[in-house]
């Protein structure tokens, strides 16, 4: 499991929109190093990121190499309702990985 | 002072064929340039269905000369009232001379309220940025950003 750090505000009130950041601790191996040996480290990267409010998709990002490593992201969620995100990383070798946080309205 | 023992450096073949070599050299360091600002249309090309996006709404906040190219802090932001009825669906980072062309691509939904997006990228070298914006009207704006980099991605061992 990869330490992930979720900021969720709370507080907020319904209908303010409030700042999502999300950070995952992955190297994001590009396959375009060497290693010591001098042979090209194979790919591992996150390909995708999703995020759901009660199931919904509100927010999704396709991740590419050039996406430094702990890839952090931050994006917007307006305040319409309570509920539970979900966040779920996925990626190369079969990487997958989910967290939750609540979603409180004020 | 062995050129006293080699007749041949002033040989007028021996200086054509190094004024060759010089205009090959030459040949090699300004053709990357095109090819890559090439790549990168056409990489825009592939993912609009080569559809024209115009130039504006679309602001790329990036530092304009970047000391680390491991961890370049950039924010895509959408001029949109994130309406049901108007906003952007999905904006795609491209730039012009990593090894790739794609940076990220994020999907919105009318749900996020705001169309604004912050990640950390890598950059290889100094080069341009542009974003494309799809809007839920199917229309494509495109916005663009010139990154000088001091020190490169990809060249450290360990990071």
């Amino acid at each position: 499991m990869a330490r992930t750090l979720v900021t969720v505000p709370q507080g907020a009130k319904r209908g303010e929109i409030v700042e999502i950041r999300v950070l995952i601790a992955h190297p994001m191996e590009t396959g375009f190093r060497a290693g010591p040996d001098g042979q090209r480290v194979p790919r591992d990267i996150l390909r995708r990121f999703t995020c759901r409010l009660d199931g919904e998709v509100v927010f999704a990002a396709e991740l590419f190499a050039a996406v430094s490593a702990n890839p952090y992201l931050a994006f917007p969620l307006r305040v319409d309702r309570a509920g539970t995100l979900t966040f779920t990383w996925e990626g190369d070798g079969g990487f997958a990985q989910t967290e939750t946080a609540t979603l409180a309205v004020s | 002072m062995h050129s006293y023992n080699r007749p041949d450096v002033d040989d007028p073949r021996r200086r054509r064929v190094i004024g060759a070599g010089g205009a090959l050299l030459a040949l090699a360091i300004v053709r990357p340039a095109r090819a890559d600002a090439g790549e990168l249309a056409a990489a825009i090309a592939a993912y609009t269905g080569g559809r024209e996006a115009r130039p504006g709404r679309v602001t790329i906040d990036v530092a304009r000369l970047v000391d680390n190219g491991n961890a370049v802090p950039v924010t895509l932001r959408v001029d949109s009232p994130m309406s049901a009825a108007d906003h952007v669906r999905a904006i795609a980072l491209f730039n012009e001379r990593n090894p790739e062309r794609d940076v990220a691509r994020f999907a919105l939904t009318e749900r996020c309220g705001r169309a604004e997006v912050s990640t950390r990228i890598r950059l290889a070298t100094s080069q341009r940025l542009v974003a494309i914006a799809t809007m839920s009207d199917g229309s494509l704006w495109s916005g663009a950003a010139d990154v000088v980099v001091t020190l490169a991605a990809c060249l450290e061992g360990d990071i």
